[in-house]
C-alpha cells in the first residue's frame, strides 16, 4: 500500500493571531509553526500501517520553502520521504489540484489528510482532491482499517457515528479517534537524525488558479467585562440569563 | 438564475438549521435580484419552508436516499443547481453538509467557502465574511468563480420569517453509484447533540473525576442542553471523545455555553467562543475563562451547581 499524508503547516494552537499590511496579511512574526493537529492523527495512523502492514508513507505539502521544517518533523516521526510542491498555498481548490497531480504521479492508493487546517479552517482540500481524482472519500474519520484493497471507515456524524466500507483508492479527512491522543508520535533524537538523510523532493507546481482570495482580515470586537454573580445568590444568574441575555 | 439552498431533515423533520439557511438564502437571492429555490430530500413537510422565504421547493421523495451518502447527495445538488441555473448554492454546517460541500464545489467548478457568518458585503465582486483561525479572527473572502458554494456557520444568521406563497415541485434526479457502502449508523439516542443544541453545559478537569458528572448531566437536563467537556477530560477517558469541544474538538456555536471547572485555555476558548453567551463557574478568579465569559461565578462547582439546579427547577416551574 502506498500512502500519501497531506500535511498542512499551521501556526501553533497557542499563537496570538495578528495581521499586517492594513489587515491584508497574517502576521507570522514570532509565530511557531507546527504540523496541523488533525494531520498528526492521520500521520500516526499511517505509521501504524507502515509498521503493521508494510505500507510506504510519503508526506506532502503545497507551500513555499518555509514549510520544510514541518515536513522534516513528519520525516522524523517516521515518514519515508517528503514532497513539497513549490508554490504559495492560496486557496483550497488550487491546493487540491496540486495535490491531485502528486497523487497521479506517485500512484498512491490511500491519501490521508486532516478534517481541516486550523488556520483558515477551509475544510475542503480532502473532499476536493478526492472528487478531482474520482477516489472514494470519507470526511471526519474516527477509525480506519485496511485489508487488501478493502477499507472499513468510521466517521463522526452529529450525535453518533457511521461505519462505511469501500475499496481503495480512498481519501480520508481524519481527526482524533483515528488514533488516540496518547498514541500520537513525537520525533525522538534518532528520528530527527534519520530525517536529515531522507529525501525531501521539491516539485514544480502545475500552476492551478485560485478561485477564492482573502480581501482582508478582521479581529473580533472587544468583549464587555464579565459580570460576576455571588456564589450565594445563583438566582441572580438565572435572572440575568432570562431577562438580560434572554437565552433561557 | 437562482439561489439554491440545500436543507437537511432528520426522519422527515427539518431542524432549526434548515430554516436558518433558508432565511439566509432568501436574503442572498434578494441581494442578487433573483429567486430562491430550496432543495429538500424526503421531508414530510416541505411547505414549512415557505415561512422563511422559500418561493419554490424542489422536493425529492425516494426511499433509496434515506441513508445519507455524500457523493450521491452532492450529485443531486449539482443536478438541481444546473436545472435551476443556480449562481449560489448554500448548505448548512452539519457534519453531512460539510462532507458534501467540497464535492459539490468541484462538480460545479465553483469556489467554496465554509464558516460564512454574514450576508455578502458585495455581490460583484462576491465577498463574504467567514470565521478563520479557529474563531480567533474573520476573513473577508472573495469568490471569483461563476458559481459560488457557501456553508453557513450555525447560529450566525438566525431565523428570519418571510412568509411567501411558495410552491413545491417534485424532483426526480438521477441517482449515481457511489462505491461507498454504509454498514451501520449508531446514534446516541435521547440526548441533545452538541451540533443541534441551543444550550451546552460543559465540564473540565475541575470536576475531579467521572463520578462527579451527575451535576453536569442534571444541569443539562434541566436546561434541555447538550453535555460537553474539555480535551483533557476526554483524553483521560472520563467522558467520550464525542463530547470534546475546542479548537481540536467540536466547535460550539450555541446560544448559551456554561463552562464548569474549565480554566479557559486558548485552545478551549477558540472552539467555544462563537457561542452567544458564555457563563463560567470556577474556584479561581484568575482563570482565563473569566476574560472570555459574559457571566461568571467564582465558587466551588460542587456547591454552586447543585444550587443552580435547584433554583432553575423553581424557575422552570414558575415559567411554564
Ligand atoms: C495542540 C493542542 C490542542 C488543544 N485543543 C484543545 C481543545 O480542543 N479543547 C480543550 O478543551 N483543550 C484543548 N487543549 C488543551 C488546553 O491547552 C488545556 O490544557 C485544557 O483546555 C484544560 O482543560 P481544563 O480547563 O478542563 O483543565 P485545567 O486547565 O486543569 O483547569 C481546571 C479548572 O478547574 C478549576 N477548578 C478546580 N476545582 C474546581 C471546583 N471545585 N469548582 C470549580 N472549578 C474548579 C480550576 O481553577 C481550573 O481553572 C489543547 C492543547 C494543545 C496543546
Ligand atoms: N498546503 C497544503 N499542503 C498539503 N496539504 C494540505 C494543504 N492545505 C490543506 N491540506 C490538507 O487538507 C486538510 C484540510 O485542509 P483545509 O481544507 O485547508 O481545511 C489539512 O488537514 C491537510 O491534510
Amino acid at each position: 500500500m502506498k500512502i500519501l499524508v497531506c500535511i498542512s503547516h499551521v501556526p501553533d494552537t497557542t499563537s496570538k493571531i495578528n495581521f499586517t499590511e492594513n489587515d491584508s496579511k497574517f502576521d507570522s512574526n514570532g509565530v511557531q509553526y507546527v504540523i496541523n493537529p488533525y494531520d498528526e492523527f492521520a500521520l500516526t495512523r499511517a505509521m501504524w500501517f507502515k509498521e503493521k502492514q508494510g505500507a510506504s508513507v510519503t508526506v506532502v505539502n503545497v507551500g513555499n520553502a518555509s514549510t520544510e521544517p514541518t515536513l522534516r518533523k513528519a520525516l522524523a516521526i517516521g515518514a519515508d520521504d517528503a514532497i513539497r510542491v513549490n508554490t504559495e498555498a492560496t486557496d483550497g481548490l488550487s491546493v487540491a489540484k496540486e495535490l491531485a497531480e502528486v497523487v497521479k504521479n506517485g500512484g498512491y492508493d490511500l491519501v490521508l489528510a486532516g478534517k481541516e487546517s486550523i488556520d483558515y479552517n477551509g475544510g475542503m482540500v480532502p473532499g476536493m482532491l478526492a472528487t478531482l481524482l474520482d477516489f472514494n472519500f470519507v470526511n471526519a474519520c474516527i477509525g480506519l482499517e485496511v485489508d487488501g484493497d478493502k477499507a472499513t471507515i468510521a466517521r463522526e456524524i452529529d450525535g453518533g457515528k457511521e461505519t462505511l466500507s469501500c475499496n481503495l483508492p480512498l481519501v480520508i479527512a481524519g481527526q482524533k479517534g483515528m488514533v488516540e491522543e496518547k498514541d500520537l508520535r513525537i520525533p525522538n533524537m534518532r528520528g530527527i537524525m534519520m530525517a536529515r538523510k531522507k529525501p525531501l523532493n521539491v516539485v514544480a507546481p502545475v500552476g492551478a488558479n485560485a478561485v477564492t482570495t482573502t480581501v482582508s482580515f478582521e479581529k473580533p470586537a472587544a468583549k464587555a467585562a464579565c459580570k460576576l454573580v455571588d456564589a450565594e445568590h445563583v438566582e441572580e444568574l438565572i435572572d440575568l440569563l432570562h431577562n438580560e441575555a434572554k437565552v433561557i | 438564475m437562482s439561489v439554491l439552498v440545500y436543507t437537511e431533515s432528520s426522519e422527515g423533520k427539518f431542524k432549526k438549521a434548515a430554516y436558518e439557511v433558508t432565511s439566509y438564502g432568501k436574503k442572498v437571492a434578494e441581494q442578487l435580484g433573483t429567486n430562491l429555490v430550496v432543495l429538500a430530500i424526503n421531508s414530510d413537510d416541505p411547505a414549512a419552508l415557505y415561512a422563511y422565504g422559500a418561493e419554490k421547493v424542489l422536493n425529492i421523495a425516494n426511499d433509496s436516499l434515506n441513508t445519507f451518502n455524500a457523493k450521491v447527495y452532492a450529485d443531486i445538488i449539482k443536478q438541481a443547481a444546473e436545472k435551476e441555473q443556480a449562481q449560489v448554492v448554500i448548505v448548512e454546517s452539519s457534519s453531512n453538509s460539510l462532507y458534501l460541500a467540497p464535492i459539490v464545489a468541484v462538480n460545479l467548478n465553483a469556489g467554496y467557502t465554509n464558516n460564512v457568518v454574514t450576508l455578502p458585503s458585495s455581490t460583484a465582486p462576491f465577498v463574504v465574511k467567514r470565521k478563520a483561525f479557529s474563531n480567533k479572527a474573520f476573513n473577508n473572502t472573495e469568490i471569483h468563480s461563476d458559481i459560488k458554494v457557501l456553508s453557513l456557520a450555525k447560529n450566525s444568521f438566525g431565523l428570519v420569517e418571510n412568509n411567501v406563497s411558495g410552491s413545491t415541485e417534485d424532483f426526480s434526479p438521477l441517482i449515481i453509484e457511489s462505491g461507498l457502502t454504509s454498514e451501520s449508523v449508531e446514534r446516541t439516542t435521547g440526548k441533545v447533540t452538541i451540533a443541534d443544541a441551543d444550550i451546552v453545559v460543559s465540564g473540565g478537569r475541575g470536576l475531579k473525576g467521572p463520578e462527579n458528572w451527575g451535576i453536569v448531566e442534571e444541569l443539562a437536563e434541566v436546561l434541555g442542553a447538550a453535555t460537553a467537556c474539555s480535551k483533557p477530560v476526554s483524553d483521560l477517558g472520563w467522558r467520550p471523545h464525542s463530547e470534546h469541544v475546542g479548537q481540536t474538538g467540536k466547535p460550539v456555536a450555541s446560544n448559551l455555553y456554561i463552562a464548569i471547572g474549565i480554566s479557559g485555555a486558548i485552545q478551549h476558548l477558540a472552539g467555544v467562543n462563537s457561542s452567544k453567551v458564555k457563563v463560567v463557574i470556577n474556584t479561581d478568579p484568575e482563570a482565563p475563562f473569566f476574560k472570555a465569559a459574559d457571566y461568571g461565578i467564582v465558587g466551588d462547582a460542587f456547591e454552586v451547581v447543585p444550587k443552580l439546579i435547584e433554583k432553575l427547577k423553581e424557575f422552570k416551574a414558575n415559567n411554564s
